[in-house]
């Protein structure tokens, strides 16, 4: 029983991923743009700018089916876990890991439950802002769990990735999407330097982030 | 009219075969690996491959097939403008309106040939009320900036190049049923005159017509296309209810105009700092790129062929 409910949840979670990222080429053609790293089946952490529910989407719309297979968006518990149906969306459809932002219980603590996932050998996406920017500001600061994570598994890659557009297609609040061009560029792999400390490091990976947006505003 | 269909198909595969084996001898004796002029042209040939392929297959589906496939290029076209303009979150509904509602019933109007109402949809009723969403929903920062971008944006893509389509509404006299051709001889002359005014302008191109705009276009290469393809357009006049003098003469309109909106095209990309307006045709860009001059010659070519050929 167990094991026919395990590969039903493959199988679901196979074809929302095919489904998904077929919909996301069909309404923003998405192209990914390697500028600074390549496309590759090594352990990662993809971290980007978050505006929208449909960051993640486009982020894995632009990896292999093989790689998405093994790349797990990390989700805020508060809303994702919130109903029955979030929650099945989530984890059952998108096979994403859910954290707490506030937490209490030492269960929960969102690192521990990062770095299970990254034991088994998967990939992460991660949104250091920590939540859908919505200010004229073009990244907020980020959160230490990029740092923390860095410093407990070295060897794992972090990779910028800056998703353009998608803040227009579906904005916070929305759910119908406007049909805009989207590309995602990944940028050059970030590490931490020998005795960096946490605010440098998460100051140079946001700067790193920020340098690859191929269109900055100019006026606004 | 099958005559006609079957003398269009064999010449433009006869052309765009001559240019493959042009560019394949091209690239075959130039040296490895290839520069990126070579490249560029092997691209654009190619993608000329598909493009006609796919009006030909929507050419046989004759009235369902155009209607489809032109409501398909509004859809790309409109998708890079406004990725190209400033928006702001608040005009999220708006742009919703304008791929969800504009779009399907500017094409069913086509369908339809509601002409009283294809006329005006856009430029009167969308152009009116389009600002007053915005209004209403209170967000004023840019505000003419953002709503003229958009009025921009459907005129563009989805007024003026339905004027491709609404060529099969027009009722010419002994001409019934074969209206489809019309739409051969306007997009085969004004996309031959953007070939030719670039093959003429890399041949003769010495005097910079606009550097400020687009470095690219010469005098020569203007005029020699323009005189080529209304040399061509008179070639063509088996295909039209006109005189070969007439579609000369309607053949340079619509070419002139289609220069224009190369033009145009160019200025609007440079004010936005891009060099394309996307990826959708390998070597040639966005669908923009290769519609431009289409634009602006439809609607007039339109008016032209219903004020003298129709009752």
């Amino acid at each position: 029983m167990n094991t026919l409910r395990t590969s039903t949840f493959t199988l679901l979670q196979t074809a929302t991923s095919v489904g998904l990222s077929a919909l996301a080429w069909a309404v923003t053609g998405v192209r990914p743009i390697w500028n600074g790293s390549e496309p590759s089946e090594r352990q990662r952490i993809y971290f980007a700018n978050h505006a929208s529910h449909g960051d993640f989407i486009l982020l894995s719309a632009c990896l292999s089916e093989k790689v998405r297979a093994r790349t797990h968006a990390v989700a805020a518990a508060e809303y994702w876990g919130k109903s029955r149906l979030r929650r099945f969306i989530a984890q059952d459809m998108l096979s994403s890991v859910l954290i707490h932002r506030q937490w209490t219980d030492a269960a929960q603590n969102p690192i521990a439950i990062m770095l299970s996932v990254l034991d088994k050998g998967h990939s992460l996406i991660l949104f250091p802002e920590g939540t859908r920017n919505t200010s004229d500001e073009a990244l907020l600061p980020f959160r230490s769990g990029l740092y923390n994570l860095s410093m407990a598994r070295p060897e794992v890659e972090l990779i910028p990735c800056w998703i353009e557009n998608m803040s227009r297609v579906l904005p916070k609040g929305q759910f119908l999407p406007v049909p805009l061009l989207c590309r995602v560029v990944f940028g050059p792999p970030v590490a931490i330097a020998p005795g960096e400390e946490r605010r440098a490091f998460l100051e140079r990976a946001r700067e790193t982030l920020l340098a690859l947006n191929p269109r900055p505003q100019r006026d606004d | 009219m099958m005559h006609e269909t079957v003398i269009l198909v064999v010449g433009l595969v006869g052309v765009l075969t001559t240019a493959s084996l042009v560019a394949g001898m091209l690239s075959w004796r130039a040296p490895k690996p290839l520069g990126p002029t070579l490249v560029n042209l092997n691209q654009r040939i190619n993608a000329w491959w598909v493009m006609v392929l796919a009006i030909t297959v929507a050419f046989f589906f004759g009235r369902y097939g155009m209607t489809i496939l032109f409501a398909l290029i509004s859809f790309a076209a409109l998708r890079e403008f406004v990725t190209l303009t400033h928006s702001r979150r608040s005009d999220h509904w708006v742009l919703l309106g304008m791929f969800g509602i504009i779009i399907p019933f500017q094409y069913w109007l086509v369908w339809t040939a509601w002409y009283g109402l294809f006329t005006i949809f856009i430029p009167v009723y969308c152009f009116l009320l389009m600002p007053a969403i915005t209004a209403l929903n209170g967000d004023t920062e840019r505000f003419l900036e953002r709503v003229s971008a958009q009025q921009w944006a459907v005129m563009i893509s989805v007024y003026c190049v339905s004027h491709v389509p609404a060529l099969l509404t027009l009722n010419v006299p002994g001409f019934e049923g074969r209206n489809l051709l019309l739409i051969a001889f306007l997009i085969i002359t004004v996309q031959g005159s953007d070939v030719l005014q670039y093959i003429f302008g890399k041949l003769f191109g010495r005097h910079r017509l606009s550097p400020t705009v687009s470095p690219s276009k010469t005098w020569e290469g203007l005029i020699g296309g323009l005189v080529a393809s209304s040399l061509l357009g008179a070639l063509l006049s088996f295909l039209t209810p006109f005189s070969a003098m007439q579609a000369a003469a309607v053949a340079f309109i619509a070419c002139l105009m289609g220069f224009l909106g190369g033009l145009v095209a160019s200025a609007i990309k440079r004010d936005q700092g891009v060099k394309d307006w996307g990826h959708l045709i390998e070597g040639h860009g966005g669908m923009m790129d290769r519609a431009d001059s289409l634009v602006f010659a439809a609607p007039v070519f339109f008016h032209t062929v219903r004020y003298f050929w129709t009752v």
